[in-house]
């Protein structure tokens, strides 16, 4: 059975990466290096308003005061911030009114990546806002989802187009103050997405955003904003693949969600940035911050991930619950293999009467990778009747991996019920004998244990991302036990 | 180091150092000394544990640092009769007892006495003199002065305390009683220092107790070097019950060979400021582990209890179960983390810690962790803050129990669960009683008392006979 597992181990870690190929589009890209130069060459190049220049400025001087946080369960070489481009921007960038004239190289890019970009995207029901390196260069369904006032454009367009809502809300939830990284980001920030829903509006479709990143050596600064008004719902996704590069590849980019009274929000996303090699070279250095507000009575706001690429990722989707009532949840499946390392978790802080979090995290490491949890619940003296539960578990494949569980409680009143536990264990060999005697293979066996495991979060998932993050996982592990 | 209080009092106790150092060094032995300057230059670059430190985010000494502390550096024979100033009485249960006063060894009849069976006990700064070949062998083999500041600021000033060896094969019937009184006139900073040897087959019951007589300032920084050989089986039972003013750091280290057993229970029943640190090497195969605490906080105590265990080997076990009730403006920390390395396979590990608050002003942070490298393991760790479960209330009032009596019920149901992890009968029964005192505000009545009976100054009333 050793052999048989080690052997079916190798294989399904051996096998390369699926979506590892480069698409050689000219590139619009600023000089090397990080000064205010760059962030002026960026504004400008983007033709934006003065207040966004001031913006970028302002955190770019306090980023300078900065030094990169240490305190994450990651190592890494230290990254030179002076060798990068923090600008690439596909040339041709004219608006199109149909898919004709979109570049063919770059829609069989989005092809190989499986995005139903045309008349599949229809069926599907989705509308995408594929970002290609930095800047958008189609949205589809954009008549369906104007006729009921929605925004989902690019963040440049949203600057143009609606400059007042951008000025509004954009760093209220993470002030360019907030962290190495987030400061990093407002000040070089390239595009991203903006989806603004009115007041009592249901978005009749998901929104979803494909990243990836392109040109060697190009950091990717991404920034969303989503904006709820009251009454709204919204369910938005991003998913991101990303093409084999030998260097390693900063990705440091900023989601922020702002939910008014009895708004939702439903955020989901599948990250398979590239890992690696099985040496552990190369790889994306993913480093997020991912914030929410529930700004309103009642409102909810929900993260669902699945984690299976980077090299490093340093992501921890929060949520701040500040209107009475207020709901968050965080569902979340990590899987590390090979020398992967991830340090994500969420942060929960109560501050209404009566707020509720729900955190259910499952990670699973394989090979030589490190996975840790790190979550913090907080409820302050003014969250009466706060309720918390958190359930964080881990799964070792092979004797080499490492999983962690850091949580941080901090309660403050004695209305409060905050409840955490976590287990971490192997796959246990009562089930895998169960499976095998009944005639499943050993591949099959760990692949419906480990999808078994990881249900209660994929079932979370819409419909279109379940069935990727399935076979994502199973990519990633089916197989693999020591 | 962060601020000015912390490194004034470090430059303090540095140039207090050099001034005594003929005089704090006289009775160790040369390894001793030599640690002793290891410890002391860690404590020089690290100084006191700052907040910017993860293990002392929640925890700050610096307020404590303020005060003008006297030290006690002579080692002059101290007899005095224990009995008449203090009782930490336990029925029916038949101890050796030992009394530091201040950190020193109090005699009674010899400070170094050799039982039958081979046993030493007695005071760390005489076996130094007589034993130096057994105090050398184990002496700051297991304390991290590397990484501990208290612990370094202890090697630094180590005079005396307890030392216990209990050797191969033997079994101390009868439990040893280590009685702490802090009794002084002015604010003390104390640095006692306990070495326990527990040899092969051998075991032994400790009972720790921390008091304090009267209600002045005083600063205890203890540590502790446990060491369980192999086959050994140590229970160790801490309860703190100090005054208001008292601050007390407390390093104790655990070092477990093969099929080694360990229990240790912590109750702290009162005390200004507490922290707890409790550092476990497992460090060879079979060995159990287990670690039981039980806070009772009110006012504006601060219980701070701190647990690494560190799994070096294979098939060992460990436990954690902690448990606070936390009254009025107090605060309560939990760091618990279980370090499990790569060849520590087989290895269960569980931890748990629940909080009761009673107020809004108490406050509990909880940070239960686990580090995992080894993946045949059964680890899990659990955390929980709430208040009484009101369905249970229910159920008691409505039998007739009056909202009091029905609360303090169910408090005792909640800590007795630590309680009943002690294996002596006497001794469980004594510390049962007390929590039940202490739950029903009886215990710290004497400090909420206005006639102080303890206080030396006489009591004066000054009634103002026009409110009446």
């Amino acid at each position: 059975m050793e052999n048989n597992s080690d052997k079916i181990l190798e294989e399904v870690t051996g096998s390369d990466y699926k979506y590892g190929f480069y698409t050689d589009i000219e590139m619009d890209q600023a000089p090397k290096g990080l000064s205010e130069d760059t962030v002026r060459f960026i504004s400008a190049k983007k033709n934006e308003p003065e207040f966004m220049l001031e913006f970028r400025l302002k955190a770019f001087r306090h980023w300078q005061t900065l030094g990169e946080p240490d305190w994450a369960h990651v190592n890494y070489p230290p990254i030179d911030y002076q060798d990068i481009i923090y600008y690439s921007a596909p040339k041709k960038k004219a608006t199109y009114e149909s898919m004709d004239e979109v570049d063919p190289e770059l829609l069989e890019t989005f092809e190989k990546l499986g995005i139903p970009l045309e008349e599949q995207k229809m069926l599907a029901g989705v509308a995408v806002d594929a970002v290609m390196d930095s800047v958008s260069v189609g949205s589809t369904f954009k008549k369906t989802l104007a006729e009921q006032g929605i925004i989902f454009c690019s963040f440049s367009e949203a600057l143009q187009k609606h400059p007042e809502l951008i000025k509004k809300y954009m760093g209220t939830v993470v002030p360019y103050t907030d962290n190495f990284f987030a400061a990093l980001n407002s000040a070089v920030f390239s595009d991203g997405s903006f989806a603004y829903i009115p007041k009592g509006v249901k978005c009749p479709l998901e929104l979803s955003t494909y990243f990836r990143i392109n040109a060697a050596n190009t950091g990717q600064f991404e920034r969303t904003l989503i904006v709820a008004e009251e009454g709204s719902y919204v369910s938005y996704m991003e998913g991101c693949t990303a093409p084999i590069r030998d260097e390693n590849q900063l990705h440091a980019a900023i989601v922020e969600i702002i939910a008014h009274k009895d708004a939702e929000v439903k955020y989901s996303t599948v990250q398979n940035w590239w890992p690696g090699d099985k040496e552990g070279k190369g790889g994306v250095y993913n480093f997020v911050t991912k914030r929410g507000i529930c700004e309103g009575d009642r409102s909810k706001i929900s993260w669902t991930q699945v984690e299976t690429g980077s090299a490093i990722t340093w992501k921890y989707p929060s949520l701040v619950l500040k209107g009475d009532y207020s709901s968050g949840e965080f569902y979340s499946v990590a899987v590390t293999n090979n020398y992967q390392q991830a340090d994500t978790g969420t942060k929960m802080i109560h501050l209404g009467r009566n707020t509720k979090s729900t955190i259910i995290s499952k990670g699973i490491s394989a090979g030589h990778s490190n996975n840790s949890y790190r979550g913090l619940v907080k409820a302050t003296r003014r969250a009466e009747n706060a309720r918390n539960f958190s359930q964080c578990d881990s799964l070792l494949l092979g004797d080499q991996c490492g999983a962690h569980t850091f949580p941080y409680l901090d309660v403050g009143n004695r209305s409060t019920i905050v409840e955490h536990e976590a287990t971490t264990s192997k796959i246990s060999e009562d089930q895998l004998f169960y499976c095998l005697q009944r005639g499943i293979d050993m591949e099959g066996a760990i692949g419906l244990i480990v999808n078994g495991y990881a249900k209660e979060v994929l079932s979370k998932l819409p419909m279109e991302f379940a069935v990727e993050a399935q076979k994502l996982l199973s990519i990633s592990l089916e197989g693999s036990v020591g | 180091m962060d601020n000015i209080q912390t490194t004034l009092a470090k430059d303090k106790l540095l140039a207090l150092f050099a001034r005594e150092e003929e005089a704090i060094t006289a009775f160790s032995t040369p390894l001793v000394n030599r640690i002793r300057q290891h410890a002391l230059s860690r404590f020089r670059q690290n100084g006191f544990p700052a907040t910017s430190k993860e293990s002392w985010r929640f925890t700050d000494l610096t307020p404590l640092l303020n005060t003008e502390f006297t030290f006690d550096f002579s080692n002059q024979s101290r007899s005095m009769d224990i009995e008449k100033i203090f009782t930490c009485d336990v029925y029916d249960l038949d101890t050796f007892s030992i009394t530091l006063l201040n950190g020193w060894f109090v005699y009674k009849n010899a400070p170094l006495t050799k039982l039958d069976n081979g046993t030493i006990i007695g005071s760390l700064a005489k076996a130094m003199e007589l034993y130096p070949e057994l105090v050398d062998q184990y002496f700051g083999k297991t304390a991290k002065t590397e990484e501990h500041e208290m612990a370094a600021l202890n090697g630094a000033f180590v005079q005396d305390g307890l030392f216990i060896h209990v050797p191969d094969g033997v079994c101390m019937e009868k439990p040893v009683q280590l009685i702490n009184i802090v009794d002084a006139q002015q604010p003390v900073f104390l640095q006692p220092r306990h070495l326990i040897i527990a040899g092969k087959n051998a075991c032994l019951t400790l009972v720790h107790c921390d008091h304090s007589l009267t209600h002045n300032v005083s600063f205890t920084n203890t540590v502790a070097e446990i060491f369980a050989e192999e086959n050994a089986v140590i229970d160790h039972y801490k309860i703190q019950n100090k005054g208001r003013n008292s601050a007390l750091v407390t390093n104790t280290y655990f070092h477990q060979k093969r099929s080694s057993k360990v229990t240790s229970n912590i109750i702290t029943l009162n005390g200004g400021f507490t922290k707890n640190i409790v550092d476990v090497t497992l460090a060879e195969p079979d060995t159990i582990s287990e670690h039981y605490g039980l806070y009772l906080a009110d006012s504006n105590q601060h219980v701070d209890n701190q647990l690494y265990i560190d799994h070096l080997a294979q098939n060992c076990h460990s436990n954690q179960l902690f448990k606070g009730i936390l009254d009025d403006e107090a605060k309560a920390v939990f760091s618990g983390k279980v370090m499990v390395r790569p060849q520590a396979q087989k290895t269960r590990a569980y931890q748990n810690n629940r909080n009761i608050l009673l107020t809004d002003d108490a406050k509990v942070n909880t940070q239960p962790h686990l580090e995992i490298y080894a993946d045949d393991v059964k680890c899990s760790h659990g955390a929980t803050v709430g208040q009484l479960d009101p369905e249970a209330m229910f159920y008691l009032r409505s039998r007739g129990l009056c909202e009091r009596t029905a609360r303090q019920m169910m408090m005792i149901a909640f800590a007795s669960e630590v309680v009943q992890k002690i294996s002596i009968e006497p001794l469980r029964d004594r510390i049962h009683d007390l929590v039940e005192k202490r739950l029903k505000g009886e215990l710290s009545i004497c400090d909420q008392c206005v006639l102080h009976c303890n206080s030396k100054e006489p009591t004066t009333f000054n009634i103002d006979l026009s409110k009446l």
